[in-house]
């Protein structure tokens, strides 16, 4: 169990272990959320909200706690999860862009109107037959 | 503070692999194809959160190379299955 002194953490601050047990925690239990979005809701379009906050709130308080942990283990700034951040940052609304057209596509090809596509009428259906 | 650190660890880990489940979940009985994409694509981006907090428990910056890697695979195999499901193939 005794496994922290193993990287030099031993001699870290206290506060930052604790700040970086907080981040851990809310970063988790915001991926756990997200993930029962994903299970429990009823629509294709209701659903790809859930795995939103798993990206950016979970993985940005994943990534500042694995931050501080290195900060605090190897006594100087280790800000090398920043790469994954940017890039998640970036690439995150470019997936859920092209998912979410290629859902509206679908749908409308496949003329499920029932499925939350045409959003109350915003969106027309094509004409059946096509 | 290092037990508190040891115990949010351990937390994390049951969380993040309860999210893997969830989402395996959702790609074996996602009604359509955009569904299974959209909970492959979160099951990416659990893994990459497992290899960070691995990365942390263990104290190695190999697992930070493995979760950008994750990353970076993540974003084009999800692109390329969106190609897929728009147009029915994938490179024109």
């Amino acid at each position: 169990m005794n496994w922290l002194g193993m990287h030099g953490l031993d001699q870290a601050p206290p506060w930052a272990l604790g700040v970086a047990a907080l981040l851990l925690v809310i970063g988790a239990s915001i991926v756990l959320i997200g993930a029962l979005g994903l299970l429990r809701l009823h629509t294709f379009y209701q659903r790809i909200h859930g795995p939103a906050i798993t990206i950016t709130l979970g993985t940005g308080s994943i990534l500042l706690a694995s931050m501080v942990v290195f900060t605090a283990a190897q006594s100087r700034p280790v800000v090398h999860e920043l790469i994954i951040a940017v890039f998640l940052l970036m690439t995150a609304p470019v997936v859920s862009m092209l998912l979410m057209r290629a859902a509206v596509y679908r749908d409308l090809r496949a003329r499920r109107l029932d499925a939350g596509v045409t959003a109350g009428g915003v969106y027309p259906a094509p004409p059946a037959g096509e | 503070m290092a037990t508190l650190l040891e115990l949010a660890v351990g937390y994390a880990l049951v969380c993040v692999l309860a999210a893997m489940l969830l989402c395996t979940l959702r790609l074996l009985a996602g009604p359509s194809a955009h569904d299974r994409v959209l909970a492959l694509d979160t099951l990416w981006m659990c893994g990459m959160l497992l290899s960070l907090v691995l990365g942390i428990r263990y104290g190695s910056q190999v697992y930070f190379e493995a979760a950008m890697l994750i990353a970076l695979l993540g974003f084009v195999s999800t692109v390329a299955l969106t190609k897929f499901l728009m147009r029915g193939e994938i490179i024109e």
